[in-house]
């Protein structure tokens, strides 16, 4: 009896050890990007395929742009730096802060947490903004002063005439900007509350439309896969449109797992947003994606991903939802959290002329991980049109070391591409060749220098 | 020939205490596996991971008093009784090792698998506490019970 019930129990074991070690393709796979990304079958392993980046200094490693290209750190020693905004005379503002803080509640949670914390930054949540101003336009930011303080953990930012607004992890806020200002002259005006209960995905990206009436919240789910209840998810996984005079807010977009960045179309006024998709189905699940943003459309989480490809993990299902739930445009592949975007110009150069540059961040459920650059996608006629191209790499080397972490790109309209590094702490620069007379010099912060 | 196998007393009770402990913890994630299955509320799920995460605990104590207490064991009976108990312990950690994981897994994912592992290993903790404790083997019929010997303690 004894001998039968331990070879049962062996048996059972073997057979669900079998999930494991599954995924070990490395990088993105290329049959993930556009329209119709390849969607292979849903892998349920014990322990699921995982890299922890391996945080290392820079040394004199740095990361690496096409050639034609420069990239210079302008200013280190954030408070975490997540996403930036380029003032109209030139001034950067850098939103740094760390969110979230959800209790444990599972065995699974205290884990997981230690694990994925090894992986990021150490430094303390800064709550602020910071202001870098490069007076002289020789490419080196000497003035730094911080703009605002005491905040909660900002995150998204966009500017309306004289409005500077600041999406916090609980508050969409704004500030009375006049241009030339290094100091917000008092403290922020409430304009609407944000969901913040548990905030698992705290992150709050925010765009303003075209004409500066509406403002939109990029909310992102309570949980992977509501783990957490579906009572969590209330106003979850979301896009709001505000309205930027009274605050008053109704969903534009739902069912988007984690919208991580909102950019708004030159031109046509349209709203992108890249987002996160949901992890542990597997290496190669689900594509975090670009897309534009259909007013009152449904994209699937929970129920579904990539239109009507059902996630079981999430209950009870609603078939009438999958069944409404449309496509996204474009897969980025999976697990590269995408966690910044930004439309390039012609200033860029003829190769980025027209496109998306979008940040990954990488993740941690994958075994060879992917994102951890910055990569732009090429758009034709205002849509996306072919792979996207590697543009800033060098992030991370194949044998662990991480050096940094892509979050917030921003396009200075003059010509320079802004990416915020949330584990060095760093806010890169990448101009072309030609247009930085100064960026040759070495970085004024003794960091990694020019390329 | 089963009647002649001698059997040495039950467990130090110390070490029946951490054999009977796993199994309340175990049956407690089970009921909570078949309570998450029958209402979607994940609460249920964070109860039996953590019930199921607290007889590992035990289990795991309790496996390695087992070896230690087999190797210095010299009685041909006790090691019988030992044996057994350590390979059921055995069986029951490496059951509810996959079964501590698969309550790692996010919501619904955790289904069906989650009460079947969980009831697999309430019995196989029941049955190493009964081994361990129990005056009679249950592997060893006859008059084995009325022979005990000289009241080792294990």
């Amino acid at each position: 009896m004894k001998r039968l019930l331990l070879s049962a129990a062996l048996a059972g074991t073997a057979t669900l050890l079998a999930g494991c070690g599954g995924g070990s393709s490395g990088g993105s796979d290329p049959s993930q990007f556009g329209g119709d990304p390849s969607l292979p079958d849903q892998q349920r392993a014990l322990v699921p395929s995982m890299k922890i980046a391996d945080p290392t200094p820079w040394g004199s490693h740095h990361p690496v742009v096409p050639a034609g290209y420069t990239i210079t750190a302008i200013a280190t020693g954030f408070g975490i730096a997540r996403q930036t905004l380029v003032l109209p005379n030139g001034d950067i503002l850098v939103a740094e802060g760390r969110g979230g803080g959800e209790s444990a509640l599972r065995p699974k949670d205290l884990i997981a947490g230690f694990i994925k914390a090894k992986g990021t930054s150490q430094a303390k949540s800064g709550n602020r903004l910071t202001l870098l101003r490069d007076a002289d336009g020789d490419g080196v930011y000497e003035g730094r002063t911080v703009f605002a303080d005491h905040l909660n953990a900002p995150y998204g930012m966009a500017l309306v005439g004289g409005q500077l607004y600041v999406a916090n992890q609980d508050s969409l806020v704004r500030f009375a900007y006049a241009p030339g200002q290094t100091k917000a002259s008092g403290p922020p005006v409430t304009v609407t509350e944000l969901p913040a209960y548990i905030n698992h995905h705290w992150t709050k990206s925010l765009a303003a439309s075209a004409d500066g009436r509406f403002l939109y919240v990029g909310i992102g789910s309570n949980s992977n896969i509501t783990e957490r209840g579906m009572a969590a998810e209330l106003d979850r996984a979301q896009i709001w449109q505000v309205d930027a005079a009274t605050g008053a807010h109704r969903p534009f977009a739902t069912g988007i797992r984690n919208p991580t960045a909102l950019a708004i179309q030159p031109g046509t006024g349209q709203l992108w947003a890249v987002a996160n998709e949901r992890d542990e189905l597997g290496p190669n699940l689900v594509p975090d994606y670009l897309t534009s943003v259909r007013e009152g459309a449904f994209y699937g989480w929970p129920y579904s991903y990539w239109g009507q490809n059902v996630d079981s993990r999430a209950q009870p299902q609603d078939p009438a939802k999958v069944a409404s739930a449309i496509r996204p445009d474009y897969g980025l592949g999976s697990h590269v959290a995408a966690l910044g975007v930004a439309f390039s110009n012609p200033a860029m150069g003829a190769r980025f002329a027209e496109g998306v540059f979008v940040g990954e961040h990488g993740s941690w459920n994958r075994s060879r991980p992917s994102g951890y650059k910055v990569v732009f996608v090429p758009f034709r006629g205002g849509r996306p049109a072919g792979p996207p191209v590697d543009v800033v790499t060098g992030f991370h080397d194949p044998g662990g070391a991480t050096f940094g972490r892509p979050v917030g790109v921003t396009v200075d309209p003059r010509g320079a591409l802004i990416v915020a590094d949330d584990l060095s702490n760093t806010i890169w620069r990448m101009v072309p060749a030609r247009r930085a007379p100064g960026a040759e010099a070495p970085a004024r912060p003794a960091e990694p220098a020019t390329h | 020939m089963a009647a002649d196998v001698r059997l040495a007393g039950p467990v130090h009770p110390l070490h029946a205490f951490l054999l009977a402990a796993p199994v309340p913890l175990f049956l407690g994630g089970f009921l909570s596996d078949l309570a998450y299955g029958s209402t979607p509320e994940p609460q249920w799920s964070n109860f039996a991971a953590w019930l199921v995460a607290g007889g590992m605990v035990f289990v795991g104590v309790a496996l390695l008093w087992a070896l230690i207490a087999l190797l210095r064991s010299r009685a041909h009976g006790g090691r019988v009784r030992l044996g057994a108990v350590f390979v059921l312990l055995l069986a029951t950690f490496v059951v509810g090792l996959v079964d501590s994981l698969v309550h790692a897994r996010d919501a619904y994912a955790i289904m069906p698998a989650a009460p079947v592992l969980s009831a697999i290993v309430t019995l196989l903790a029941a049955l190493a506490a009964w081994a361990g404790s129990s005056r009679l083997g249950f592997w060893s019929p006859g008059p084995a019970h009325a022979q005990m010997p000289s009241g080792e303690v294990l």
